[in-house]
Formats: C-alpha cells, structure tokens, sequence
C-alpha cells in the first residue's frame, strides 16, 4: 500500500517503524514557534522544566505579531519576555517590530519553514505552512515548551481527506472562497484530528498565495493540519528563499485516505460565512444587502501581496462608503514594502482606507479595529466567533479581499461585480 | 482521583473565544484569566460556578485558537472536569497538559441535565450520575498519554526526558 505525504514526512522524521493511523509516535521538529500570546506561557515552563538550552537556536522563532506592536502596557510586558528569552538564549529569528510580519506570512516568506519539515507552532493557524507541503502543527504553551526543550513532538497520526478540486473558477473566486465553501460542506469539525489535503487541477493551477489562504483556514474544519503537494510553483517560491536544504514527498497513487471527497468549482460563487461559525458559508448572491460599518483586509489568512493586488485593483478610483472604516493590514514589512512600490497603497489611501503596519490586532480583537456593540463587519480573516472582533454583540462575516472591497465601496455587502 | 461536582451544560462548538476572549490574553494570570471564562456567553458564569463544578457540553469542545489560556481559566474558575460528546484537538492537548481532566463521552453529553450531581473515577473513566444513578464508561486515554500523566504532566515528563539525555551523552 502506498502512502500519503504526510504518512512520508512522519516517516522520515521517527525511528518508529511501520506506524499505522491512531498511534501515538515522537517526531522530530525542523521549526519551532510562537508568538507575544502563546510564547510567555511556554517561555516559562521552559525554564522550569530545568532546559539549559533550545533544542537548535536556529531552529526556533520567535514574533511579536498579536498584540504587537504593543497595544497597552500588559502586552509590553508580554513582548518584552520574547526579547529577553531571544537574547539570553541567543534565539536567531526573532523578529522586532519594523522586521515582523505576521508569523504565519513571515516564516515562508522568509524561508524558514521548508516543504518536508515538520513544523510545530503555538498557534492554530500554524496548518498555513502546509501549502508549501511541510507537517504544519498547531500546539499549546505547554506542547510548544517541550518542543523546545526536546526538539522533538508526540503525535498522533492521522488520518487523511483528500479533497479533489476540479473545473473552471468562476471570476472573483479565490482560495478563501475554496476554503470557505469546504467548510460549509464539511462542518466546523468535520476535519477534527485528521488531514486535509487539497490537490485536483484547480489546486495546482493556484498561487502560493491562495494555496495559503486555503491551508490557514483548515483548522476551521477541526484538522490537524491542511498540506498541499508541492509543484512547480512552490520551488519557483521557494528560489532565493530557502534557507536550508529540503525534502519533497508526494503521496502515492494508492495511498490510503479515511475518505475523497470531490468539488466541482464551476458551481461556486464567492462565499460569505455568516456568523457566528466559518461553516456558515452562502454564496455572495444569497449575501448581498447587508449593511456593514468596517471592512478588514488583512491577516494570516489574506494579508498577502496578491490579495492587496486585487482589493486595489476594485478600490482603484474609487472612494469607500462615508459610513465604513476601511482598514488594511499588509501581513508582514516586505509585503507592506511591495504595496507601496506597486502603487497599492497610494490607492488603499486615496481611496479613504487607513493602512496599518503588520499585526494580527483586529482578527482576535486585540485593537486596531474593534466593533462596537451592534456593529458588522466583512473581514478577510478566519474566524466569527461571538465577541472575536469586539462587542459580544457585534458581527463578523467572513469573506475574500475582493468582496471585502467592494463591500466597503457600497456599504454593504457586495460583490464586486457591482462596483462600477 | 475521584471528582465530584455538580453539572454545568454547554452546547456544541464552544470556542476558545467564548472560553476566554482574547481581549484578556495580555495576560497569562490564571486566576485573572478566571475572571473573565466563558463572560461573552454567560456574564454571570463565574459568580454561579462553584469550585468542583463541572462542564458537561456537545461536540466539538474547544474549537479555536490554540490559546492555553482557555484550560488555564477554566480550571482557575474552579471547573475540576470537562466530558464532551467531542474535543477540538489542540484543547484536547491543552487540557491534559495543565492537568485539567477530561473525557469524551456522548452517552453523558445527551443523558444528563443541568444541576445533576457526576462522580468521576479519572483513573478508570468510570463515570456515575449521582443524580439518575446511571453508570457510564469513558474511553481510557491512549497508554502514551497515561504515562505522560503519571509523572504528573508534560512539564515533569520533558524534566524526566532531559535527565535521561544528559546520563546518555
């Protein structure tokens, strides 16, 4: 019986022979890390579980990307621990403000996190290194702590979905539209402890950018992680960034998956999830109308180059609604770099949109966009959980840059098509 | 050990939002983080709970971020056990880690009511409705997990680890 891509790298990184689905194995980590929230916990129970150094100094990465740069004095403090941890234990990546981006853009954009790896990081949303076809794994403080200490995790091994992509995009669809209709069809947990792997011809006709964006929002089904195999277009990303050398694996023809499930995406529209679960996704047509007071462009899940391209190309001329706020967050310094070369932010400003250096701040509702009681908002982010942005009583739908612009345009939510 | 407590009901995909918004986590206080679990669906939550209380909810427990920071507030609230009909998988992990017990088991999550009295056996998984008098059987943790939580946790099984590195090199 032939195997899957990740059943190859968990291989490759344990001395467990012949391991099948369900058992528990240690695997060895290439990259290891954590941010401003999750980091401090773990810092300290580093320290006291009598760890006199990381497993590999090169190997670990530290970011202050929540609540960064530092939104009140208790998340100074939070910061200021990372720093000190990163100088008394001589930790190489670690990113200061003007250097960071958010983790989850930042690590492959840098190189750091390679096709092959296995990859652990103390936050959910570690899964979106899968689009360059690594094991990427979201941990607690605690798991991330012993990873460091270690170098090493337990892991379960899962099994694997393979979601099979086919047909013609229709215009305005993007990876957030692939993800989000995937969800509704699955459920928030209908991915829980297994692996999506996405693949099919739409798959390799994507960007990395929208394979990232698809890999981020696995964890919104509940999987352990999200992978993509990697192609042509992953090395052609990967030139001039990897820092190190790195393994690819496919799976094999005949490898075992717990189930297929296939989607013909001729048949979607962009989607919008509704609140309060990413499940709730309906189709932009059946969306339309709702009065919105924000529109956020930006995070892990959407705050890269391509998707500023296409919210400037629908904001180009055009001004937002008097009663929205548009706020734009390019995901790390090199991409914010970019946007002001091409011309995108001269348009995001003209257009009477605010642009914020990197941070994850509204997502979480940390700051830097926070709803009001009774406020909407569209957001390109990954999750609409009650109070995430704000008030308990405020809304957070969830949908591509495109929309997102042009539902900021006309005050409501719309597609782009209407947009003249 | 042996808990016993009284039953809180919660529905499915409770979120680590929900759990501990994330509008606290510049800190990793536990007993501030206590303060504010579970505020956004039930402001009086904390004030009602009882230490030794326990958390009976459906599928999916946990879902959300990978914050640790939920368990953590939770347990500092004084819940002594959460059974769900299902875990989300890092909350799962979480909970085990900081020694919070926990157990799936569908059986529980659909018989039992608010109010009514659990006797948990975390050794065996026995579980008695103290108020039906029903006897339910839990699914014991895989035997890796066990004897994680045997030494007592992950933190003293990394200190156990590296000892016996250092006597190997």
């Amino acid at each position: 019986m032939g195997k899957t891509i990740v059943e190859k790298i968990l291989s490759a990184h344990t001395d467990t022979d012949n391991f099948r689905i369900g058992d528990i194995i240690k695997a060895r980590v290439d990259f290891a890390f954590a941010n401003d929230i999750t980091a401090p916990i773990a810092l300290k129970y580093f320290k006291e579980s009598g760890a006199r150094q990381v497993f590999d100094k090169k190997r670990i990465g530290l970011i202050p990307d929540h609540f960064a740069p530092n939104k009140d004095i208790k998340s100074a403090e939070q910061c200021k621990l990372l720093k000190e941890f990163a100088q008394e234990y001589e930790i190489e990546n670690y990113f200061e403000i003007g250097k960071m981006g958010i983790e989850h853009a930042l690590l492959p954009e840098k190189g750091l996190v390679l096709p092959g790896d296995v990859v652990v990081g103390a936050d959910s949303h570690t899964d979106t290194s899968g689009a360059l076809g690594a094991l990427a794994i979201g941990v607690g403080s605690t798991d991330w702590a012993a990873v460091m200490a270690l170098g090493e995790v337990w892991l379960k091994v899962p099994p694997t979905i393979k979601f099979i992509y086919s047909g013609k995009l229709n215009k305005w669809v993007s990876g957030k539209d692939l993800i989000l209709y995937t969800i509704s069809r699955i459920g928030v947990d209908g991915a829980n402890y297994k692996v999506m792997e996405f693949s099919g011809e739409v798959i390799k006709s994507l960007s990395m950018d929208n394979r990232f964006t698809i890999c981020n929002m696995a964890i919104e089904a509940g999987a352990k992680t999200g992978i993509i195999e990697p192609d042509e277009i992953t090395l052609e990303y990967l030139k001039g960034r990897a820092k190190r050398p790195f393994q690819i694996y496919h799976s094999d023809p005949d490898a075992h998956y717990e189930k297929i499930v296939e989607i013909d995406v001729s048949k979607i529209e962009p989607q919008v999830a509704f609140p309060h679960l990413p499940e709730n996704a309906k189709p932009i047509s059946k969306a339309k109308g709702i009065k919105i007071d924000q529109s956020i462009i930006g995070s892990c899940t959407n705050g890269r180059i391509e998707d500023l391209r296409i919210a400037a190309e629908i904001l180009r001329g055009q001004q937002v609604h008097s009663k929205v706020r548009l706020i734009i967050i390019p995901a790390t310094q090199d991409i914010y770099l970019q946007a002001i070369r091409e011309g995108l932010v001269d348009i995001f400003i003209t257009a009477g949109g605010a642009v914020s250096t990197p941070t994850c701040g509204p997502c979480l509702g940390g700051y830097m966009g926070i709803l009001a009681k009774g406020e909407k908002a569209i957001s390109t982010t990954n999750r609409n959980f009650v109070g995430r942005m704000g008030h308990p009583e405020s809304e957070v739908y969830l949908a591509s840059p495109a929309l997102a612009a042009a539902s900021a345009i006309l005050g409501r939510i719309a597609s782009p098509e209407e947009v003249k | 050990m042996i808990i016993k407590g009284k039953v809180w009901k919660f529905k499915d995909n409770i979120d680590t939002d929900i759990i501990i918004p994330a509008r606290y986590l510049n800190t990793s206080d536990p007993k501030e983080l206590a303060l504010h679990c579970m505020e956004d669906y039930d402001s009086e939550f904390v004030n009602k709970l009882n230490q030794g209380d326990m958390i009976v909810a459906g599928r999916n427990f946990g879902c959300g971020s990978s914050r640790e920071h939920a368990p953590i507030a939770l347990k500092a609230a004084g819940v002594s056990c959460i059974i769900a009909r299902s875990f989300a998988r890092i909350f799962f992990r979480n909970a085990i880690n900081i020694g919070l017990p926990i157990f799936e088991c569908e059986e529980i999550a659909d018989q039992c009511s608010e109010g009514d009295f659990l006797k948990v056996d975390t050794a065996s998984g026995m579980i008695k409705n103290l108020s039906s008098y029903k006897v339910y059987k839990t699914n014991l943790l895989p035997e890796f997990i066990q004897k994680v939580i045997s030494v007592g946790g992950l933190r003293e099984y990394v200190r156990e680890e590296l000892k016996r590195r250092e006597k190997n090199v």
